[in-house]
């Protein structure tokens, strides 16, 4: 087996009846990674307000990584897969991805 | 329509009327959107392993601490009550302050002042209805569009000048005001309308109606726990929503198509709602005021406790009608009246009341008195003017339910299936 961070992005802030029903299906899905042995770290939601991207030494902080996009880092998790074709299918069954979300699939970097 | 999940509508109408009262009524918007932002991030949060057990205690500290922040931020570019003004402007004052807007004592009656509130007397009773269901129902503008068959921009237009009147208030109705006893009426009529809309109303939609009956009762069971409120009328409309929503399971099949009185499967009715309903008509007896919600409680207790239709008491049943007539004298009423005359002393009997009945021709739209007209008809054996009601009835039909209900009526004239009662309203 192998980990993955998945990096949740979306770039609008939906609804709090959105964001309920979201939280509903969430749920099921990390239940569903869990009881399968999917699930190596639940992660956490980030603050999709503040926060920023430190550009030098000297403390210079900017919005966001890339110019052109606005897609920010709303959460992230890690999971265990066997590899990344599995990871990805794993993914795709996020509900977050069917609300409009990306998820960014990084495999850890082994020796 | 996707029915919220069970957190949005209760929370939001608890925090809003706690966030209302802190900012002031004049920064109504303000409280909406610290409301929004509360939730959403608590719903963010839960997403990552579960809501816990403490939530509404949870959501409750974090709009507090919102709160302080708020006023940090807004201190000098807002305006909020006097009696804050100078507190918030000190930190050392600040939070001892807010923490005491927040405690359990200042939260309890916050939605009960907010649905006096809402019933202000400058507000027509559909502006009010409105107002609740946006602000203690937590129903979205298009939500309440839908239900009312109206447009998004009239809707929004009543809610806005609504919300408008309410500001200029600049605080929630204070529950020991002197006019209390009028607003506690008018809050009365504004959740009999809530009620009845999603009992009776227009809108297709089988979910959001049993919904609105489910926020009216809600609400009504909130007067009934708070002393001031709690008066016998109260008791009576917290019963009169108990019978009639007991009923409900009844009212329609597995596929949501009406089924009328005569042929609902009374097992289906709610036992617990019954029995809850009949311990409120019970308390609504204490005192000598009889109101139009006592005697409709009443005659819903009369049919929630017949265990078959035969068993009726439409004797009891009429008397209470000729009662209602007196206190609030409507066409529907009479009309139902009639209906139940016609149980009692045949249709004929029934078709000579619905004559009598003055005022009948404001009905002229409404479905269920040309369906009426066609019942009674039917069991008089005239089978082709029978026909021609139903007929109408179904031009009239407000929605898909009324519309396969109706249209089975008109079918069943073809069969000559007779033998429906109380204005065949289900």
């Amino acid at each position: 087996m192998s980990q993955f961070v998945f990096l949740y992005r979306e770039d609008k802030t939906p609804s709090p009846q959105e964001l309920e029903s979201r939280m509903a299906k969430c749920l099921v899905w990390f239940k569903d990674l869990e009881k399968n042995g999917h699930l190596a770290y639940y992660g956490h939601p980030l603050n999709r307000t503040d926060g920023g991207v430190v550009r030098d030494s000297k403390g210079s902080v900017t919005d966001g990584p890339y110019a052109e996009t606005k897609d920010i880092v709303i959460g992230f998790s890690v999971i265990e897969a066997k590899d990344f074709d599995q990871s990805v299918k794993l993914a795709a069954a996020c509900p977050l991805v069917a609300s409009g979300c990306l998820i960014e699939v990084r495999p850890v970097l082994k020796l | 329509m996707e029915a919220d999940g069970p957190f949005y509508r209760r929370e939001r109408a608890r925090l809003l009327a706690a966030l209302t009262r802190v900012f002031g009524v004049e920064n109504l918007s303000l409280a909406e959107d610290v409301v929004q932002e509360t939730l959403a991030k608590a719903f963010e949060t839960w997403a990552f392993g579960g809501v816990p057990e403490h939530h509404s205690a949870l959501l409750m500290a974090s709009a507090k601490n919102r709160a302080l922040d708020v006023f940090r931020r807004e201190r000098t570019a807002r305006k909020f009550a006097p009696a804050l003004q100078h507190v918030i402007e000190s930190e050392w004052t600040l939070r001892p302050a807010v923490e005491e807007l927040f405690l359990p004592k200042a939260l309890q009656d916050d939605e009960l002042r907010m649905m006096f509130s809402c019933c202000h007397p400058q507000l027509a009773e559909e502006a009010q209805v409105a107002l609740i269901l946006n602000m203690l129902c937590g129903f979205g503008v298009e939500e309440i569009a839908r239900i009312y068959l109206a447009s998004v921009a009239a809707v929004e237009k009543r809610i806005s000048r609504g919300k408008k009147i309410l500001g200029a208030a600049q605080r929630l109705f204070e529950l020991t005001a002197k006019d209390f006893a009028p607003r506690l009426s008018a809050v009365h009529r504004a959740l009999y309308l809530l009620f009845s809309e999603g009992y009776h109303g227009a809108s297709d939609e089988a979910v959001i109606r049993a919904e609105l009956c489910r926020e009216a009762l809600r609400l009504a069971r909130l007067l009934v726990d708070h002393a001031p409120a709690a008066t016998s009328a109260t008791y009576a409309v917290a019963a009169l929503m108990c019978l009639d929503a007991a009923r409900l399971p009844g009212r329609t099949d597995e596929i949501g198509d009406l089924i009328a009185l005569v042929e609902q499967d009374r097992s289906r009715w709610d036992a617990k709602l019954i029995a809850e309903g009949l311990a409120f008509l019970e308390q609504s007896a204490t005192g000598s005021e009889l109101s139009e919600y006592h005697l409709e409680a009443a005659i819903a207790g009369m049919h929630a406790t017949a265990s078959r239709f035969a068993d009726t008491r439409w004797g009891e049943i009429v008397g209470l009608y000729d009662m209602l007539l007196t206190v609030r004298p409507s066409p529907v009423v009479a009309l139902n009246r009639a209906m139940a005359v016609a149980q009692l002393e045949g249709p004929e009997k029934g078709l000579e009341s619905i004559e009598a009945i003055s005022g009948i021709e404001r009905l002229e739209d409404y479905p269920f008195y040309a369906a009426a007209l066609g019942e009674l008809e039917l069991r008089c054996r005239r089978i082709e003017v029978a026909r021609a009601h139903f007929e109408k009835a179904l031009d009239l039909a407000r929605n898909e339910a009324e519309r396969r209900f109706l249209a089975r009526r008109v079918e069943d004239c073809a069969g000559g299936k007779p033998a429906i009662s109380r204005a065949t309203l289900p």
